[in-house]
């Protein structure tokens, strides 16, 4: 985790030479899920596996594998509602709160 | 090089863009990042540049990058700079042997980065020919900052520096084109989308600009809820009435040749683009439909030039 | 073996560049600085070296793009003069902070306005706030050194900060001298290859650089410089001290001359250092006065200590600045020296003199004036002319 190695607490030694970042997608460490004010909800039942809204959300929280959508990734999700729009299928509803 | 578009194949790629940035709830810019980087093939390693702006200050938060590629942020007004010599030092450090993998590059920035402040920056590294993408993630006006005014903001926009009042009807001024003005710089490759159905237009664009060899420029309409002030679940919505409108048309200029790339079966009037947004709520107040006429004449003269030029 | 050659600073600059052949640089003219990129188009026009040119819009865009191609792993230089140099001004503090060992040839201009193409120091002086080294010469054979030592300062691990070599506009960038040059294989073994450790196109780790770093940070970032900048001072003299060997030519942070014994002494950075010699042999020659000088090279990191203690016996001194800080004060580096000294708790009475603005010349005579007054100040101790323009028309 690079939030062991370098966090509001670390002595100015420890901080990278240039804030420079040597690993890939350590944004992945922190939690937007906290941000959500309301929730997406996957009716597996009704969803087509179209995959429209897995391009439209900002928050690439919509993982796909082997061709199909997965649950969403909470932790990220800000709860934008935008998948549940763009669903032909109603499979994707909001509901108030985390 | 265009191959058959399949939604599930490309978005069964590994994701490039990582979610734990902190750009707003609903926002259009990494949509258009996470879509031009999946126009990226997989082999290929990419180093990103970007602008200062949202995206920046939201996808670089010390210490965490939401980029899996190699990233580069300088300043707000030099991405095409700062890219053009990541672009050359690959250029040599190959010749050299000191690399073997493949790269490309692309950098990001906002229409406040783009349109203004780094145009200068952007259009001396695109007419020195340096085999790179810019993307212009294009909200029209300064989000970063709190939504003032830019040159890609379109006319009457109620922004924090042309805000509409008892004097005042937001912007005075009409948007500066810049898909076209970097079509003149004659590049091989340039693109204007927006995020539409299935995403392949988008798609379609960003492959070519990443692998049609020299300069590409891309102009993605990427709405900002807050800025624009409409729903933000909206996201798609406001893209596919923009198109169905004309006030953004899709198209690229391949070599020179202006190519339409949508033509709405029956173009919406422009009202249908402005009314869900607050910046033109003052535009559908009582005695102001002649600025909505004004609107529209503007829509209409662009969209008609476009046309000529591409049935040239 | 040397090279015996007559060469302008800006040649010397340039054929050290072509020696050392970096892989970028990008670069867009300025007076006086405009031959440097010049030379190196054509080097590579025919043939003579293996670096890519970019013919930038801006010199904004020549620091953006040097710092890129910096970032991406290159060995990658500009140059530039004055307001280039002003134009790029965010920029330095950037590549400063993102620890990027890039070096500029800067050719020292007045900066505007009014537009003004001639020597003084406000380019650089602007800038030394900005987390570069500054290296200064007085001759064409400096800068040439100089140059030479940069890349293997600026990439050592214990620094990783952008060098900024200076010489003086037209008077040392134009100026034809004698000059050593060291053969191209031992500048090429002096130098070496560069290796970094982390870089934007190592495809075994991919690399972030220039986050947003909020306040938690941004201090333990500004920290991490100050002791790169404390590190360049034990690596700047390391350096020298392998160039002494490869070319018996020895550099430390300043020069001394006729210091040992000396009771008033001149501390003056850049060309006016051998008008100043002139004077220090003439009156010496003439007068048997023990006049010396303290020539700057190393402004950057500030050698503090030592130059509180080279002018440790000194009865007074005259710091010649040649640079406006517009504090209605003195100038930047009478402010520094003055600070050395009294940190230092020495004796001596101090003087900051303006000379040199925009090209003004300074003559033998107006040394031998200073230190007139230098010899008058430590009789009387009455500093009835703190701060004076040196050659300035009066009413």
């Amino acid at each position: 985790m690079i939030s062991d190695k370098i966090n509001e607490k670390s002595p100015w030694q420890d901080i990278t030479e240039g804030n420079k970042i040597f690993e890939a997608a350590t944004s992945k460490e922190f939690c937007t899920g906290e941000w959500r004010t309301s929730t997406p909800v996957w009716d597996k039942e009704k969803c087509r596996q179209c995959l429209l809204c897995t391009p439209a959300c900002p928050d690439s929280s919509i993982p796909v594998k082997d061709k199909m959508r997965e649950e969403f990734d909470y932790d990220h999700c800000k709860g934008c509602g935008i998948c549940a729009k763009v669903c032909p299928f109603d499979a994707i509803t909001m509901k108030e709160g985390k | 090089m265009e191959s058959a578009y399949n939604l599930k194949e490309v978005m069964n790629k590994p994701e490039r863009l990582a979610p734990g940035h902190r750009m707003c709830a609903g926002c259009g810019g990494t949509v258009a990042v996470r879509a031009v980087l999946r126009a990226l093939h997989e082999e290929d390693k990419a180093v990103i540049g970007n602008a200062t702006g949202c995206l920046e200050v939201s996808s670089f938060m010390y210490p965490y990058t939401a980029y899996e590629d190699s990233y580069i942020h300088n300043a707000f007004e030099n991405a095409g700079a700062t890219l053009s010599g990541v672009e050359t030092a690959y250029r040599v450090l190959k010749r050299k042997g000191k690399i073997k993998e493949n790269y490309k590059f692309i950098t990001f920035g906002g229409d406040g980065g783009t349109y203004d402040i780094g145009f200068q920056s952007l259009s001396g590294a695109m007419e020195r020919g340096h085999d790179m993408v810019y993307v212009c993630y294009d909200n029209g006006a300064y989000m970063n900052t709190g939504t003032q005014r830019s040159s890609a903001t379109p006319q009457f926009a109620d922004t924090t520096t042309t805000p509409a009042g008892k004097e005042s009807n937001g912007k005075v001024q009409i948007r500066k084109d810049l898909a076209a003005i970097m079509a003149e710089h004659h590049i091989p490759y340039v693109g204007q989308t927006t995020f539409i159905g299935n995403f392949k237009d988008l798609h379609v664009k960003a492959e070519k600009a990443i692998y049609t060899p020299g300069p590409a420029f891309l102009n993605i309409l990427s709405p900002c809820p807050r800025g624009w002030g409409y729903e933000p679940s909206a996201l798609m919505d406001m893209c596919k009435k923009a198109v169905e409108t004309c006030y953004w048309p899709l198209y690229e200029v391949v070599d020179g040749k202006w190519i339409l790339s949508y033509e709405p079966k029956h173009k919406l009037p422009v009202e249908e683009f402005l009314r869900p947004q607050r910046r033109f709520r003052h535009l559908f107040v009582r005695g102001n439909e002649d600025l909505i006429v004004e609107f529209q004449k503007e829509v209409d003269k662009r969209w008609e030039e476009l046309q000529v030029r591409c049935s040239e | 073996m040397a090279v015996r050659e007559r060469l302008s600073g800006n040649e010397a600059v340039a054929y050290a560049i072509k020696q050392i052949e970096p892989d970028v640089m990008p670069a867009f003219p300025i007076t006086p600085s405009t031959e440097i990129p010049q030379y190196v188009a054509s080097y590579i026009a025919n043939g003579e070296m293996d670096t890519e040119f970019i013919p930038v819009e801006s010199e904004h865009s020549a620091m953006s793009a040097t710092l890129g191609a910096c970032a991406a792993g290159a060995r990658a230089l500009t140059a530039t003069s004055s307001c280039g140099m002003a134009l790029m001004w965010e920029e330095l503090y950037v590549a400063a902070s993102d620890r990027l060992p890039i070096v500029m040839a800067l050719v020292n201009r007045a900066l505007s306005g009014p537009i003004n193409i001639n020597a003084d120091h406000s380019d650089s002086m602007g800038a030394r706030d900005s987390g570069w080294i500054q290296i200064y010469a007085e001759s064409n054979q400096e800068v040439y050194d100089n140059f030479l030592q940069a890349f293997p300062i600026a990439e050592h691990k214990d620094v990783m900060l952008p060098v900024m070599i200076c010489q003086d506009g037209f008077i040392t960038s134009h100026g034809v001298e004698n000059i050593l040059l060291v053969e191209t294989d031992s500048v090429k073994e002096f130098v070496g290859e560069r290796n970094p450790e982390h870089y934007l196109l190592n495809a075994k780790e991919p690399m972030a650089v220039g986050p947003y770093a909020v306040s938690n940070y941004y201090m333990e970032t500004k920290r991490g410089q100050r002791e790169a900048m404390k590190n360049a001072r034990k690596v700047i003299l390391e350096v020298a001290d392998r160039f002494e060997k490869m070319t018996g030519r020895r550099y430390g942070f300043f020069e001394e001359y006729c210091l040992e014994d000396a009771e008033y002494a001149i501390v003056i950075i850049g060309s006016a250092a051998g008008t100043c010699k002139a004077a220090v042999d003439k009156i010496r020659k003439e007068t048997g006065k023990k006049v010396g000088l303290l020539k700057i090279r190393i402004f950057r990191p500030f050698p503090e200590e030592e130059i509180a203690a080279a002018l440790a016996h000194v009865k007074a001194i005259a710091v010649l600045d040649r640079s406006e800080m517009f504090a209605a004060t003195g100038g930047p580096l009478g402010a520094e020296v003055q600070a050395a000294l009294y940190r230092a708790k020495a004796g001596a009475d101090v003087v900051n003199y303006f000379y040199g603005l925009g090209g003004r010349d300074i003559t033998v005579e107006d040394f031998e004036q200073v230190y007139g007054k230098l010899e008058k100040l430590s009789s009387e101790h009455e500093i009835t002319d703190m701060y004076e323009y040196i050659g300035l028309r009066k009413e």
